[in-house]
């Protein structure tokens, strides 16, 4: 077990470096680095004077050469230059202008802990990065506590009975709410739930029923500080209901194969009811395949969330994502990918072990 | 719950019918059956693949499913009926009163629990137990039915035992809350021969101490004469023939036992002076039922206007034997005793030259002990060890062995799927064994052919039957366009006796013994000289299997084929081979003439096997010897003689050899050799495991 842990983390480290290689070489292309040049500097500045402001940053040393930079293998850029009243300004990446030579660090990278400057946010961007990844991670939470029991509750029952009138509602059902992207269902859920002039709030609000003026809110802009039922239920129940649908109908697909295998029918012969059959025979089997795809959702709901997280004006990972990709943030959207890597390989690790543990026969064997 | 007290049948089925319900239409199954079992009793139904036999038993548990129903008749239970139970009241029944033991024993106990729970289920629904009086109850039948350490058993997932381990659990659940009603459902069908001995051993001492009827469903009459009273013999959903063991075996009075009996190969078969005699035709499916007689039009005594009235035949009551009953309007005017119309006798093809020589073969394979989380630590399986031998032209070899033995793994390597880790395989005195399939000639490929064990999974489901032999024709360039391979595609379909029709014809429309005769087809494609036949016809009906080995035989005598038979039963190679060569654990611990290796001397395993295979011949005394455990794992053999775990004879060895020492080839006979440290006078007193008994 330790040994095949230890072979996952090597495959991860392995997996991010090559992943941030490739968006490093991406976003550092020429045309995007002129672009950014552009944007942080001046809009009207001449071919010289983004060559100069990229020189002057560093930016225009070999690729391999930046990537040991940003990693913390090679030493950061330094660059002195002596500016119209002839005054020497040395600037560097590892030091702000103006520290005293002693005290420049040469080294800077991840392996150092610095992860850099976003460019678009002016800010450190390991900061950055924990408070949306804890804001998104709270949002996530929510939406496993509600998505997977009402996922695996669908699955079993439709899939305990198959061909039932059971299992048909509740295969449309999961059917439907998968087929509803996020930004229609969430879009119906404010106009019923968070809309003063349309859906229940109006009526409630005219009963007494609610002091306020609707039931729920459409914004969760405050939920990153402080999450209430009020303010974060909504984006919780778009996001569960889309991937819900997913995971019930392989519960279901699961659950309605094992209810026809033999061990269950000797559970049956033996005289067992049919709740312990389904309870006590059929489910742990039958949950050995939706548990690798639980796990898989985990790393599509880090980056799905992006149309929630915007339709709910909730400042999370995945707006964080699109506003560096749109900006060409560098350092920003490295850190992000080191994250993504992280727990597409995490989830993935949890998921082997914990099938390990549902399946007695890979256990043991 | 306490169990009332009853006398009086334990089971009576009266005229039950079954149905099927399609979208299509209605499928009966199972039709007009009736058949009683008295307390003690053991009631064997036997019947091919498709006769109903298993619907019958799922109808006593009332377990049909959505699509399935009775529709006539009525199955009563110590005089209550089943059918008009509620749910709650059979559940009450079911498992404490009426256990099943099934086929497949690992797919019938749950993977993910452990044994003991399995087991201890059973006394806490039914008679209320507590978890701790519940598992005393299981560790006790767990000894009963003779598995090694019960603690541990108890304690175990399913995956962890061995085959005939999972059935002794299976037959332990059933036997759980003492059951006055056992119904098996080919219970030793998935298990080796050796195993299948020791478990039907098994469940007639259980039978007996705690006084269990049973219903022996099963395909194997040999079986149902060792461990039955009575037979009920179905055919196409009926029960053609009902009575005493001893009446239905010899005194049949319905064509289609007589024809079952003459298409199994009995001690006294040879396929050249007595062939078997097939059935003629195929198995009628459920909804394309002839007229009248099912069996009509298949039977030798058949009679046009009378056996095909559209009326349905009934049972009737045989004069001699007790409650012994047929279902044949002309039982009463057939001459049961006349001898069958001898098929002709066939002249044996002489044996010729020396065309394959193996010589000190061996095949090692490495295996990681831990293969998912890779330790790094790794075994070796020694799948074969030093095989020598050798085939000629026009011979029938037979290789025997239970599974695990190395003998597919031999096949492999022969037919270059694996290449040999030492020795030799001389094919015309060149070597082929270090040459894999991908880099063979196609001469090579071509001579050197295979026949697999299932025509279901060997036929590709979406090309014509002329296509795939076709197919093969290219790949051994025969032919030189495409007109001229159909041409011999065609001779290929006369070859294997199937109508030129079939070229059109998709796998899905063909029986498993048209399927078989297809892929027996593609393997003579190229003039194939070497055939290995992987268990040809286990996986085909009994009265299709002599017709599929007719054949094999018939081509071989035409050809002068050499034929490599693989099979684990031993009736079929008595039949039909020249040579037999008997493999344990990886060794060739018997090689000899037929006649050498079925009479004494012979070697202890070889006559474990001889004695554990059922015969179905009321006239045949066997001498009894069940083989305790099972087969040892290839990854960790027994030092010294690998047979040594299991041996009966190991005490007559002095000093301990079989223990320590790997017994050396030692020549009996003139080409019969054995690898055993018995002393010759020892081999000189054995007795033959199979006498007919003198009538």
């Amino acid at each position: 077990m330790g040994t095949f842990i230890l072979r996952r983390l090597g495959q991860m480290l392995l997996t991010a470096i090559c992943l941030t290689f490739i968006v490093f070489f991406m976003t550092n292309l020429l045309p995007n680095l002129e672009k950014l040049a552009k944007t942080q500097g001046n809009f009207r500045m001449s071919e010289e004077a983004v060559t100069s402001w990229l020189g002057d940053r560093g930016y225009l040393a070999p690729l391999p050469y930046k990537f040991g930079q940003w990693v913390g293998v090679v030493p950061g850029w330094v660059t002195e230059k002596i500016d119209d009243d002839g005054v020497t300004k040395v600037t560097g990446r590892c030091f702000l202008p103006n520290t005293h030579t002693q005290d420049r660090s040469r080294f800077c990278g991840v392996l150092q802990g610095h992860w850099g400057t976003s460019t678009v946010f002016k800010t450190n961007v390991d900061g950055l990065v924990a408070k949306r990844l804890a804001a998104t991670g709270k949002l996530m939470g929510f939406v496993l506590l509600l998505m997977v029991p009402m996922a695996l509750i669908v699955g079993v029952l439709a899939g305990m009975r198959e061909g039932s009138k059971l299992d048909r509602t509740l295969s449309t059902f999961s059917i439907a709410s998968t087929a509803t992207p996020e930004y229609v269902s969430g879009v119906i859920f404010i106009a019923l739930f968070a809309s003063s002039k349309f859906g229940i709030s109006p009526l409630l609000a005219e009963w007494g029923w609610i002091d306020t003026k609707t039931l729920l809110l459409g914004s969760a802009k405050q939920a990153v500080e402080d999450a209430t039922f009020r303010n974060f239920f909504l984006p919780v129940l778009t996001i569960s209901l889309y991937g819900m649908g997913y995971i019930a109908r392989m519960t279901r697909a699961s659950m309605a194969e094992v209810m026809t295998a033999q061990y269950v029918r000797t559970a049956r012969l033996k005289g067992v009811s049919f709740r312990n059959v389904v309870m006590k025979h059929a489910l742990r089997n039958a949950l050995i395949a939706p548990f690798t795809v639980i796990m898989l959702q985990v790393p599509w709901l880090l980056n799905g969330v992006v149309i929630v997280e915007t339709l709910f004006a909730y400042d999370g990972f995945g707006r964080l994502l699109v506003q560096a990709a749109s900006n060409n943030d560098i350092e920003l959207l490295m850190a992000v990918s080191v994250v993504s890597v992280i727990v597409v390989l995490v989830t993935q690790l949890i998921s082997d072990v914990g099938y390990v543990f549902l399946n007695p026969r890979i256990r043991i064997s | 719950m306490t169990k009332p007290d009853y006398d009086g049948p334990i089971l009576e089925i009266d005229n039950l019918s079954i149905s099927f319900f399609t979208r299509l239409r209605e499928i009966p199954a199972v039709m007009d059956f009736s058949v009683t079992v008295q307390p003690g009793e053991a009631v064997g139904l036997v019947g091919e693949s498709g006769c109903g036999k298993s619907t019958v038993a799922l109808g006593v548990m009332q377990d049909l499913g959505k699509n399935g129903r009775v529709v006539g008749g009525s199955i009563k239970f110590k005089g209550q009926d089943l059918g008009q139970m509620t749910m709650e009241e059979l559940r009450n029944i079911r498992g404490s009163e009426i256990a099943m033991i099934y086929q497949e024993p690992m797919a019938s106990l749950n993977p993910a629990m452990k044994i003991g729970k399995q087991l201890m289920e059973v006394p806490m629904i039914h008679q209320g137990m507590s978890s701790s009086e519940a598992f005393d109850r299981a560790l006790q039948v767990v000894t009963d039915v003779k598995l090694p350490d019960p603690k541990r058993i108890l304690n175990s997932f399913p995956h962890q035992l061995s085959g005939g381990q999972q059935q002794r659990i299976v037959i332990a659940m059933a036997l759980m809350s003492e059951p006055s009603l056992l119904i098996l459902d080919e219970p030793t069908t998935a298990l080796d021969v050796t195993v299948e001995a020791a478990v039907v051993e098994l469940v007639k001492d259980l039978g007996k101490k705690y006084g269990t009827s049973m219903l022996f469903i099963s395909h194997n009459l040999g079986l149902v004469l060792e461990t039955c009273d009575r037979i009920c013999v179905m055919y196409s959903g009926e029960a053609v023939e009902t009575g005493r063991i001893e009446d239905v075996f010899d005194k049949m009075q319905h064509p289609y036992t007589q024809a079952l009996f003459r298409s199994i190969p009995l001690p006294g078969a040879d396929k050249n002076s007595r062939p078997l005699v097939a059935i003629p035709g195929n198995f009628p499916l459920p909804h394309e039922r002839p007229k009248g007689c099912n069996f009509g039009p298949r039977c030798d005594y058949f009679e046009e206007g009378r056996c095909n009235a559209s009326k349905a035949i009934p049972m009737a009551h045989v004069e001699h034997g007790d409650r012994h009953e047929s279902r044949c309007l002309r039982f009463a005017e057939i001459d049961w005793d006349a001898l069958p119309v001898a098929a002709k006798k066939k002249e044996k093809g002489a044996i010729g030259e020396v065309v394959l020589k193996i010589d000190n073969l061996k095949k090692y394979y490495e295996v990681s002990a831990n293969a998912i989380f890779g330790s790094g630590s790794s075994k070796v399986v020694k799948a074969n060890e030093t095989l020598s031998f050798e085939a000629r032209e026009s011979e029938t070899l037979a290789i025997v062995g239970e599974s695990g033995c190395g003998k597919s793994t031999f096949a492999k390597v022969l037919m270059g799927l694996e290449t040999a880790t030492e020795g030799q395989i001389l094919l015309d005195n060149k070597p082929i064994q270090d040459i894999p399939i991908e880099d063979r000639d196609t001469k090579t490929i071509a001579d050197v052919q295979m026949v697999f064990q299932n025509p279901f999974d060997t036929l590709n489901p979406s090309m014509t039957i002329g296509r795939q032999i076709i197919r093969a024709l290219e790949i051994f360039k025969v032919g030189n366009n495409e007109s001229e391979r159909r041409t011999r595609m065609l001779e290929l379909l006369d070859l294997v006796k199937l109508p030129r029709e079939f070229a059109d014809r998709m796998p899905r429309q063909l029986s498993g013994g048209q399927k078989q005769r297809v892929g027996i087809a593609r393997a003579f494609a190229g003039d194939a000289r070497i055939v290995v036949a992987d268990e040809p016809v286990s996986a085909l009906d009994v009265s299709v299997q002599a017709a599929v080995t007719d054949l094999l035989m018939d081509i071989q005598r035409e050809h002068k084929t050499t034929l490599l038979f693989i099979s684990h039963d031993l009736s079929i190679v008595r039949y039909l081979s020249d040579r037999v060569m008997v493999m344990y654990l990886g060794h060739v611990v018997e090689l000899g003439t037929t006649d050498q290796v079925f009479a004494p001397p012979y070697h202890p395993y070889t006559e474990a096997l001889l004695s554990a295979v059922p015969i179905a011949d009321t006239s045949v005394i066997k001498k009894h010897i069940v083989l305790e455990g099972d087969i040892p794992s290839a990854m960790n053999p027994p030092p010294g003689c690998p047979f040594q775990t299991r041996c009966g004879w190991k005490s007559q060895v002095p000093g301990g050899l079989c223990d320590t020492e790997m017994p050396a080839v030692r020549q009996l006979a003139d080409g019969h050799q054995v690898k055993c440290h018995l002393s010759d006078e020892k081999f000189a007193e054995m007795e033959p495991v199979i006498k007919i008994a003198a009538e």
